[in-house]
């Protein structure tokens, strides 16, 4: 095989790949009594894909991904109700919005170390959370963002409270965000974060900018962060200080550990798992559920993702496959 | 004589009240064999350092064909043409030797920061790289990943890496330290068939390498250039032979 072919062969679709697609699609199409949850897989998929971007890829730790996703969140919401309904132009300026802010925050991931990262990140996410609890006069505070109604989709498809059209809605957003990220990382500039995440001194010897590469890659992922976020917003007609709390930024984290960093699909079936798991155990034990994700966070970590999910390795000693 | 390719003047560089470089001025003529030599602690790496960028100077300047690069940063001066290798390899673990490549090819041709086509749509690129592979006996470990590589193939893709820049000026930290016999040619034969135009500066210990491959050389002890000469001279220069009283390997090139 030439050396042109075994470059491109990682970029190449997979078999499995354009099945796993189908079967999303096919979801709110066959199971639209469940289309709420749906929609909320496809939100925390989505945010899960944004901060696989820079942790899978970029290796950029960030405990405040919540920041991101709270910006666009209030930013579609407030767009909604004071300047015009259109749930795809409110979609773009959440966006637009959170892009803004991880642009202007990149300086801060540039330099320093993981827990440096760790602590600015989750700082900006405190302090914005804290500004949307001071004034209430524009986000409501406490009460929540009320009185946010969306109009219809297209001009066409209103949303409807069995939340049918939201999640096909919030599937095709992330089918598009997919299609644009996996693009992206099998690109030269996606291969250079993974060169960057590996070795940021040899990348400056290469004369590629660590700096600009970095910015660009986190204001991409807040963007598609802050897309997830006015999802959320414009299909619940609701935006409240929940959306820029910390847990949101850790659940994510969480999902895409499940589903495993680095390769696009991780946020994806981390967000199916986390969510199922969520929905399944709250229903026997509606207090105790994160006890029973903590173990299996614990127990993932610990075995590792390849042997717990191979049942045939767990006897064996040492045969790590 | 040649053009004057890279020139350092005056350089200082203090560290509270050290002083690792003092005072050097130091001129690289184009397509140079110019080793820098010194015992441990002579400021070989921080000299370097400061060529490459990523030390400030506190005095002095660095100039390459003419241009003052002392506050270019060190990415802006590989694109000029300034590419180094590293002593301790500093290579993409989870990339193929191939990507690597691939990737170092696309920086040069302004490549890198392509985000819609995949890495290897460009067909150019692809076939530098496979000639690399080749001129670095990389070809059979191309698609494994770097961190499985063994040793020696891994410090050629430390110099394949550099020299996928075409790199003007060329220096080479250590290239050979730490590897074993068989490979160890391997890495002295890619380094003098290195194209006749590039100027390489080789900081190295190996006292063979050094005198089979410089046409000239600098010694720097204490941070300041004690002597510079043809490899003739400095052998014979008694205060070079002072300062490596003992060293067995540089009275036998007496």
């Amino acid at each position: 095989m030439s050396a042109a072919a075994r470059l491109l062969a990682p970029s190449r679709w997979r078999v499995w790949e354009y099945a796993l697609w189908a079967a999303i699609w096919a979801t709110p199409l066959l199971f639209g009594q469940h289309a709420a949850l749906i929609n909320e897989i496809a939100i925390l998929a989505l945010f899960a894909l944004s901060l696989d971007l820079i942790l899978g890829y970029a290796g950029i730790v960030s405990l405040g991904h919540a920041a991101f996703f709270g910006v666009g969140a209030y930013g579609a919401a407030l767009f909604a109700k004071h300047v015009m309904p259109d749930p795809l132009v409110g979609l773009a300026v959440g966006t637009a919005l959170a892009a803004l802010l991880g642009l202007l925050t990149s300086p801060m991931i540039v330099r320093g170390t993981d827990l440096t990262r760790l602590m600015v990140t989750m700082g900006v996410a405190l302090v914005l959370l804290e500004l949307a609890n001071k004034f209430d006069s524009i986000t409501g505070g406490t009460d929540g963002l009320q009185g946010v109604v969306m109009g219809p989709l297209l001009g066409q498809f209103e949303f409807d409270l069995g939340a049918r059209v939201a999640s096909f809605y919030s599937v095709a957003v992330l089918f598009v965000a997919f299609l644009l990220l996996r693009r992206i990382v099998h690109s030269p500039l996606g291969i250079s974060l993974q060169a960057l995440r590996d070795n940021r001194l040899r990348v400056m010897a290469l004369g590629m900018s660590v700096q600009g590469r970095l910015a660009a890659v986190y204001t991409l992922a807040a963007a598609w962060a802050g897309a997830a976020g006015a999802l959320l917003a414009q299909t619940t007609g609701f935006a409240s200080l929940d959306v820029l709390e910390f847990h949101r930024s850790a659940d994510v984290m969480l999902a895409l550990i499940i589903g495993g960093a680095g390769w696009l699909w991780g946020g994806l079936i981390g967000a199916i798992a986390f969510k199922l798991m969520h929905d399944i155990l709250s229903a026997f034990t509606p207090q105790y559920w994160t006890f029973w994700i903590g173990l299996f966070l614990v127990l993932l970590m610990l075995v590792g993702r390849e042997r717990l999910f191979r049942p045939a390795t767990w006897f064996k000693r040492g045969g790590s496959p | 004589m040649s053009a004057v390719v890279l020139e350092t003047r005056q350089l200082v560089k203090r560290f509270g009240g050290i002083t690792a470089t003092d005072k050097v001025s130091l001129t690289i003529t184009q397509g140079a064999r110019h080793a820098l030599i010194g015992p441990n602690g002579a400021g070989k790496t921080t000299l370097i350092n400061q060529l490459t960028g990523v030390l400030p100077p506190s005095e002095g300047q660095v100039l390459l064909r003419g241009q003052d690069i002392t506050t270019l940063a060190p990415h802006k001066r590989v694109a000029l043409g300034l590419v180094r290798t590293f002593q301790i390899n500093q290579l993409f673990a989870t990339l193929t030797p191939l990507q690597s490549l691939a990737l170092a090819v696309s920086s040069r041709r302004n490549a890198a920061q392509r985000w819609w086509r995949p890495l290897g749509h460009d067909a150019d690129i692809a076939v530098e790289c496979e000639q690399l592979l080749q001129q670095f006996r990389l070809a059979e470990h191309a698609d494994r990943l770097t961190r499985e590589l063994p040793y020696g193939k891994r410090r050629l893709l430390e110099i394949a890496l550099a020299v996928a820049q075409k790199p003007s000026v060329l220096l080479l930290d250590e290239p050979a330290a730490g590897v074993p016999g068989a490979e160890r040619q391997d890495i002295l034969d890619t380094v003098s068939a290195l194209p006749a135009d590039v100027s390489v500066v080789l900081i190295e210990h190996d006292m063979d390498l050094v005198f089979s491959f410089a046409t000239r050389m600098t010694v720097l002890v204490n941070g300041a250039v004690l002597t510079e000469g043809t490899p003739d001279e400095i052998a014979n220069d008694d205060r070079v032979r002072a300062v490596y009283l003992g060293d067995t390997q540089l009275q036998n090139h007496g």
